[in-house]
């Protein structure tokens, strides 16, 4: 039987592994792909809890995080968008311009 | 026994998509296993019994998302292998490993909350479904989420809804103003028609 | 009555708030000094009509407000006009007035005269709170009021550079008045320990309450009580060690030092002194008042020296009055108060009269105070000869005039108590104090004329002036007639006191030897000092660096021996420590700014506009906060 345990480990790996890439990448859309990789990560962990506990509330849970997900990237990608037509590329090397 | 096989397939799979994800220098080999990825995800929720949740999965990440990615890689070019300049890789996966080590070590210890009390349990739509399509009917997954969805979290639903249209309606301006303008050529004789842009290039 | 109370306590007070508020910026205008002088003569009627009602039906005793009402302290803004506090009222008020007419004149050519009518009823204010509260705390406000005040007017001309003056390497009303108000912080300690202790065992600071409940205590919290008062009372009223001040006060201007150091503040201590009489008058405390006696006497002797080489005009009557303030403690000490508060009365009004007379002959001279430069004045200045001589007359004690009655007195006082050692110490006394007033008096007013090659022009006093001086002339004359009469009076506040048998017997006997050495005084001065031509004085060259001389003028050495032993060790040490400080406190202070600073210089780094490198920062931020839960929830 897999336990609960099992899950949230693998939830936390891939949270993990998106955490690297949010960390490594200097490409907006690699930055982009990285959340969506945490983002998934919760939702297992969600998901997860819910189920062993007989609880619904994780799975309502997932779905506003799928929800919230998929507004986000639709409004990032129009900023990439705008940034890419400004700057010509999507490294956050080039694009950044504030200095201290 | 199926189960078991199942979740470390999946685990395994997943981990290894995800991780191409982050690691490879072309947007289309990441966006792939990305999909792919998600993919495996699905099949978590559906060994956790929760059928819709997989469902909406297929749909809207694999589905929605990353056609909308897919999409979006048509403004960018995606052809080239992204040069990134990494200036200290081991501080970056030092923190990874750190934080990998730290979720393990949690969720592996005894969880303390045992008997902690489910809200909305499961099946709270048999009475229900049983009194709709007469006795003996079985009520599913997809029953539950939609009752609890429609009654204690009708406002958060319908909030939700008002977002994606919001994210829909500040997707379409910022993507599509200007379309006819090429943006990976230099078009020198390009003249701004909008001003934030005009004294953003100054 | 109650209104006539107030109106004497808050007359001044007007007036001060008068001058100060509404002409502190403004030039001189010779209105504040006729309000504040009319002012301060309401408030000596009400005083005097005050007295009258006192002598007919007892005290007064009036509450203002509650002060202090929190836990078991309650102290009250009261008022007691018995006999004590009236006869101090009047005296206080009368010299009052009359200093303020006189300032008029003298301060007419000041640029500050407003700010010194503020100034000066003010302190007339604070007196008045001293004199007539009902309780200690009220007292103790007083108290320091006068010493404000004090110190505010012998600092009166602080824009004055330091100059070397006699003994004095550096003197100015700055320091004088620095010096004057640290000496009484001092003293100020003593008298609040006193305070707190009377309040730790009485549960109040009511005088009624206290002197009530004073048989109970212990025999040491009465010694303790006793000493610790009387330390304030040293401070207040120059009592050896700590009366260096008084002579450097007179480097405020002469009104100041005819009201407040001759005639009232000075005198606070011993009226503390007479206050307490309940307290002093115990078995317990005798060897305590034993000390104030001896110390008194101590101290009239040794002002006395100094007084007869002084060749300031005005520290020669500051000596005097240290001196009559030594004669004051001798009476309070022996028990015998009223004849200390009869002094203290008469005194004032010859004090203020000889010093305003010295201001005079200050004005004429330009400021000038040296005797030896002086001679021969009293043609050019007949009234103020005329009234330096009778106030003189009164302090050397000759007959019929007030000193000789209330000196007279303690002098008896110390002979009837047995205490021969003072007795003789203050015969002596008596007779160096009649030379040394009259060898200013002549050193002053007869004798060639030495002025004149100095270029000095004198004349007199504004007539009005003169005129105001005249009630404190007739008092200085007249006062001791009503010695009878003010026993009867004050004894119903304070314990009588009698001549025994035997005293009284050989009390002619006793005032002819004290008029007899008074009068060989003034008879050595006059011939030393007031002969012309041949028998002129000459500067004895010699005689003045002889050791006994060098040590009189020096004042004992007492001034250096303070600068010597406490105040340069106190400067070294205070450099020390400023350096310590520098070190230590403002160190830490300047680590703290220098290493904020420090670390915002280094994480300005962070902010290099790269998204990237933000997000590995709110990595690193994330992972610990995520460690923090986890040590949070294994800690439990």
């Amino acid at each position: 039987m897999i336990g609960i345990s099992h899950y949230l480990i693998l939830s936390g790996l891939l949270f993990s592994i998106g955490f690297i890439g949010v960390l490594r990448r200097r490409n907006l859309l690699m930055l982009f792909f990285a959340t969506e990789v945490m983002l998934n990560a919760v939702n297992i962990a969600f998901a997860a809890i819910g189920s062993y506990y007989g609880d619904l509330s994780g799975q309502m849970f997932a779905f506003f995080v799928i929800a919230v997900a998929a507004s986000e990237v639709a409004v990032g990608l129009g900023l990439l968008i705008v940034l890419y037509k400004k700057y010509g590329s999507l490294d956050l090397e080039v694009i950044a311009n504030m200095k201290g | 026994m199926y189960e078991f096989i199942a979740f470390y397939v999946f685990a395994i799979s997943t981990t290894i998509l995800f991780l191409i994800t982050v690691m490879s220098k072309n947007v289309l080999y990441a966006m792939t296993s990305l999909a792919a990825g998600m993919v495996m995800i699905s099949g978590f929720f559906f060994l956790l019994g929760a059928d819709f949740l997989g469902v909406v999965q297929l749909i809207v990440y694999v589905g929605a998302v990353m056609a909308l990615y897919a999409f979006a890689m048509m403004f960018f070019d995606a052809t080239k292998d992204i040069k990134e300049k990494h200036s200290n890789p081991a501080l970056v996966f030092l923190l990874g490993g750190l934080m990998a080590l730290v979720f393990v070590v949690i969720f592996s210890a005894p969880i303390i909350g045992e008997n902690i009390e489910a809200l909305y349990p499961v099946g709270g739509a048999a009475e229900l479904v049983a009194n709709a399509y007469g006795p003996g009917m079985i009520a599913g997954n997809t029953h539950d989420v939609g009752h609890i969805l429609f009654t204690k979290y009708l406002v958060p639903f319908e909030l939700a809804a008002v977002m994606l249209l919001v994210a829909m309606i500040a997707g379409i301006i910022l993507a599509g103003k200007k379309m006819d303008h090429s943006l990976t050529t230099n078009d020198d004789e390009y003249e701004y028609e909008d001003e934030i842009l005009k004294e953003e290039s100054k | 009555m109650e209104s006539l109370v107030y109106i004497a306590l808050f007359a001044p007070l007007v007036g001060s708030l008068f001058a100060g508020l509404f002409f502190a910026r403004s030039p001189k205008n010779i209105l504040v000094g006729i309000v504040t002088s009319a002012l301060i003569g309401v408030s000596f009627i009400a005083s005097a009509a005050l007295a009258v009602h006192v002598a007919e039906f007892g005290a007064v005793q009036v509450t203002m407000m509650n002060w202090i009402d929190a836990g078991d302290l309650s102290i009250p803004f009261g008022f007691l006009v018995d006999e004590i506090s009236v006869t101090m009222m009047v005296v206080v008020t009368l010299v009052s007035t009359i200093v303020h007419i006189y300032s008029n004149g003298y301060m007419d050519h000041d640029k500050s005269f407003n700010r010194f009518f503020s100034y000066l009823s003010a302190f007339v204010f604070s007196m008045m709170v001293l004199v007539m509260s009902d309780n200690f705390a009220g007292l103790f406000i007083g108290w320091e009021g006068v010493g404000v005040c004090s110190w505010l007017l012998v600092g009166f001309w602080y824009h004055k550079e330091d100059k070397t003056f006699e003994e004095n390497p550096s003197i100015s009303p700055s320091w004088a008045a620095n010096e004057a108000f640290i000496m009484n912080r001092i003293a100020d300690l003593g008298m609040l320990v006193g305070i707190f202790l009377i309040y730790w065992n009485t549960g109040s600071l009511q005088y009624d309450v206290v002197f009530d409940a004073l048989p109970q205590l212990a025999d040491g919290i009465l010694v303790a009580i006793a000493i610790a008062l009387f330390i304030g009372a040293m401070g207040k009223s120059a009592q050896f060690p700590l009366h260096t001040w008084l002579t450097d006060a007179m480097e405020g201007p002469t009104p100041v030092s005819a009201l407040i150091h001759a005639a009232t503040m000075v005198t606070a201590g011993v009226f503390l002194i007479i206050r307490a009489n309940p307290l002093y008058s115990m078995d317990a405390v005798a060897g305590v008042s034993m000390f104030i006696a001896a110390l008194g006497a101590f101290v009239a002797f040794y002002a006395a020296s100094m007084a007869l080489s002084a060749r300031d005009i005005k520290r020669i009557v500051a000596l005097s009055t240290l001196s009559q303030l030594g004669y004051m403690f001798v009476a309070a000490g022996l028990g015998a108060y009223w004849i200390a508060l009869f002094h203290l009365a008469a005194h004032a009004f010859f004090k203020a009269l000889l010093f305003l007379g010295a201001g005079n002959v200050m004005h004429a001279m330009d400021d000038e105070l040296d005797i030896f430069k002086m001679g021969g004045m009293r043609k050019a200045m007949m009234g103020s000869y005329i009234y330096m001589g009778i106030a003189s007359v009164a302090l050397a004690g000759l007959p019929f005039f007030a000193g000789f009655y209330s000196k007279d007195a303690i002098i008896e006082t110390a002979f009837n108590e047995g205490t021969f050692i003072i007795w003789g110490i203050l015969v002596i006394t008596a007779g160096m104090t009649a030379f040394y007033s009259f060898r200013q008096v002549f050193f002053t007013f007869h004798g060639e004329e030495r002025y004149k090659p100095l270029g000095f022009h004198p004349h007199d006093m504004y007539k009005y002036v003169l005129i105001a001086m005249a009630p404190l002339a007739l008092l200085a004359i007249s006062f001791g007639w009503f010695m009878g009469s003010f026993q009867e009076f004050i004894t119903k506040a304070l314990p009588n006191y009698e001549m025994s048998h035997t005293t009284h017997h050989w009390a002619w006997l006793l005032a002819s030897i004290v008029v007899a050495l008074a009068v060989t005084g003034i008879v050595i001065a006059y011939k030393k000092y007031a002969g012309k031509g041949a028998k002129a004085w000459k500067r004895d060259e010699e005689f003045e660096q002889s050791f006994i001389y060098r040590l009189v003028a020096n004042q004992y050495y007492v001034p250096k021996f303070y600068d010597e032993y406490i105040v340069q060790p106190y400067t070294i040490a205070s450099e020390k420590f400023w350096k310590l400080d520098m070190k230590v406190v403002d160190g830490t202070v300047d680590f703290i700014g220098k290493a904020l600073y420090k670390s915002g210089d280094v994480s300005r780094g962070m902010q290099n506009g790269n998204l990237s490198s933000y997000l590995n920062w709110m990595g690193v931020g994330t992972l610990l906060l995520i460690l923090a839960a986890a040590v949070a929830v294994v800690m439990g």
